[in-house]
């Protein structure tokens, strides 16, 4: 009887294991396949390229070193368009950060009557599909004479980001306590020494997550930076990358070069942050 | 402005009548310094608002109110076409997509260092920009020399299928292209749903000899169908707005017939230079967008499920 019992269990053991294993294969298979594609073709030469292999049959880095050393006519600014992505991301995270917590702090510190309006507002814009405010964009951007000026990039970015920023703001900022801010305000502090002094300090591990997201949101960004950023020396990689498709035979191996060094930035940041970013992302939906 | 109001009525009670009026006209000075930096803490972001999103979205519905440019949109044969997609991709893309996060999630609780391991190269898709994944995957679904068929070549010595020369096989390979880039977030915010179940009521179950399915669909499920919902929702509108999927993997291809509404209409505003056309293509998407931003927003403001 007992016998049976565990031989029963043992097998069910067993079948889980295969289960998990199983799974685990499909899994690495579905998310690797794209990646692993990206590198084979980096590593091909053009006439590999148009091949029927699977495995790259003589790997080479002349990709790498085309897009290194911009010897390609789509690639001949390529390093200065890194320096334009990090500086549109930079100043993006900045702004983001400034603009939301002094909003979040007057909404949720300051108490002001009708910061659900402002609530409202972020929540607006956190709701609405991006995309389709880019046809409007675009011309308004012309009338403010901002067409191929990182500034319109940089203003839609933090228009898309803030919203998200208030919302991780509040909530966070719903842990620190009140009593601070109360004892502060005896001892004579203004609302900009407590911002400052208590708000930002205590706001930290926040202040990394949403300063990551909206530098990874502005470094990802195409389409806004395709339409205002219309070429010269203030293009963005993504830019480029999408022209690559425009011609009749593009230089896959070109292209995924320059999309792997592309990559590694955002893929850096991602997991050397990657626990507070978590942190942000579900510190609200916790609560659903 | 509590931070006063909260300090101030204890000693209103407390102290004598001299220090009553003294302390007052001090505080209605700190009141009126406070709102003023209110204003000047608020305004940044106000005028973002009122510049970058209610000026555009004004400026779109004016762009769009002609309805010359919808009668020139309800005869443009690519039109149907588009909406019959949009829906497609909605319909197959999202829900397909929250579905297997669902469960992965659950595979996902497990304790030991593989699934540590295995859940960061999962995220990957999600932390890799999106125009180098979806360019792969356009080149990747090659007919002649892509990844996909140079293995079917390889291991079976038969043509596959031209993934994005075809209306159907195109339009999936987007769908395939959407859902795995965005499957790691939804799945990481499904894993944080499940973790604030408290682990007492899936004891309880055990207590009464509950199936492990069971334990899903009478415990996990009622806990997260109000999370499920709202994240379908707001990946609906993601997606609606979704540009870079179709463009970077079938590029509206093959003969504009895998174009969504988000894509034709910057090809009609910017390729065809009509951006009244082309607002008016986004804007058929109205009667979709506003129900669903209505139901969103309240559902938002009433569980605070932030994502």
């Amino acid at each position: 009887m007992t016998q049976r019992w565990m031989r029963g269990h043992r097998r069910a053991r067993a079948l889980n294991s295969i289960g998990v294993w199983l799974l685990s294969s499909v899994l690495l298979i579905w998310t690797l396949l794209p990646i692993y594609n990206i590198i084979r073709v980096s590593m091909q030469e053009k006439e590999e390229v148009l091949s029927t292999s699977v495995f790259p049959v003589a790997p080479s880095p002349h990709a790498f070193e085309v897009v290194f050393r911009q010897t390609f006519w789509l690639l001949e600014t390529f390093w200065n368009q890194m320096g334009n992505s990090f500086f549109i991301g930079i100043v993006v995270a900045f702004l983001t950060l400034a603009i939301g917590t002094l909003a979040s702090f007057t909404i949720s510190r300051m108490r002001i009557r009708n910061g659900w309006m402002l609530t409202n507002a972020a929540l607006l814009t956190y709701v609405i599909p991006m995309s389709f405010l880019a046809i409007p964009f675009y011309g308004i951007m012309g009338k403010y004479g901002l067409t191929n000026n990182p500034l319109a990039v940089i203003a839609v970015e933090v228009t898309f980001a803030t919203p998200y920023a208030i919302f991780i703001f509040q909530q966070y900022s719903a842990s620190i306590p009140f009593e601070l801010d109360e004892a502060a305000r005896i001892d004579g502090a203004s609302p900009p020494q407590i911002f400052f002094r208590i708000y930002l300090p205590l706001m930290a591990p926040a202040l990394v997550a949403i300063g990551t997201y909206a530098l990874l949101l502005s470094w990802n960004e195409y389409l806004y930076a395709f339409l205002l950023l219309s070429g010269g020396k203030v293009v963005t990689v993504p830019v480029t990358l999408g022209k690559f498709l425009v011609g009749d035979e593009a230089p896959w191996n070109y292209l995924m070069a320059a999309a792997i060094i592309y990559a590694i930035p955002p893929l850096l940041i991602y997991y050397g942050v990657r626990r507070k970013m978590h942190g942000g992302l579900t510190m609200g939906g916790v609560k659903g | 402005m509590a931070v006063t109001t909260t300090t101030d009525s204890p000693a209103a009670t407390t102290n004598t009548t001299p220090l009553i009026t003294s302390g007052a006209r001090r505080r209605r000075g700190t009141f009126a310094a406070d709102k003023l930096w209110a204003l000047a803490f608020v305004t940044p972001y106000v005028a973002v608002f009122l510049a970058f999103v209610i000026y555009p979205i004004g400026y779109g519905l004016w762009l769009g109110s002609d309805p010359a440019s919808y009668r020139a949109l309800f005869n443009d044969p690519v039109y149907p076409r588009t909406v019959v997609n949009t829906l497609l991709y909605l319909l197959f893309g999202v829900n397909l997509k929250l579905f297997l996060a669902l469960l992965l999630s659950g595979f996902f609780m497990r304790k030991g260092w593989w699934t540590k391991v295995l859940l960061l190269i999962f995220m990957l898709p999600w932390a890799v920009p999106a125009l180098p994944s979806y360019l792969s995957i356009n080149w990747m679904l090659n007919g002649q020399w892509g990844l996909i068929n140079n293995i079917i070549w390889n291991v079976a010595q038969v043509d596959g299928p031209p993934w994005l020369d075809s209306h159907g096989l195109a339009l999936a390979s987007v769908i395939y292209g959407h859902i795995w880039k965005w499957l790691p977030f939804w799945t990481l915010i499904f894993l944080a749903g499940r973790m604030a179940i408290s682990l007492e009521l899936y004891e309880a179950a055990d207590v009464d000899g509950a199936s492990p399915i069971q334990k899903f669909t009478l415990v996990t499920l009622p806990l997260m169908a109000g999370m499920y919902l709202v994240c379908t929702m707001l990946s609906t509108i993601w997606a609606l707005g979704d540009f870079n999927a179709v463009r970077f993997i079938s590029g509206g291809g093959p003969a504009l017939s895998t174009h969504v509404l988000a894509t034709l209409g910057i090809r009609n505003a910017f390729e065809l230079g009509d951006p009244h056309l082309g607002m008016a293509t986004v804007l058929t998407a109205l009667p979709l967008l506003i129900p669903l931003v209505i139901l969103l927003m309240r559902q938002l403001r009433r569980s605070e499920v932030t994502i």
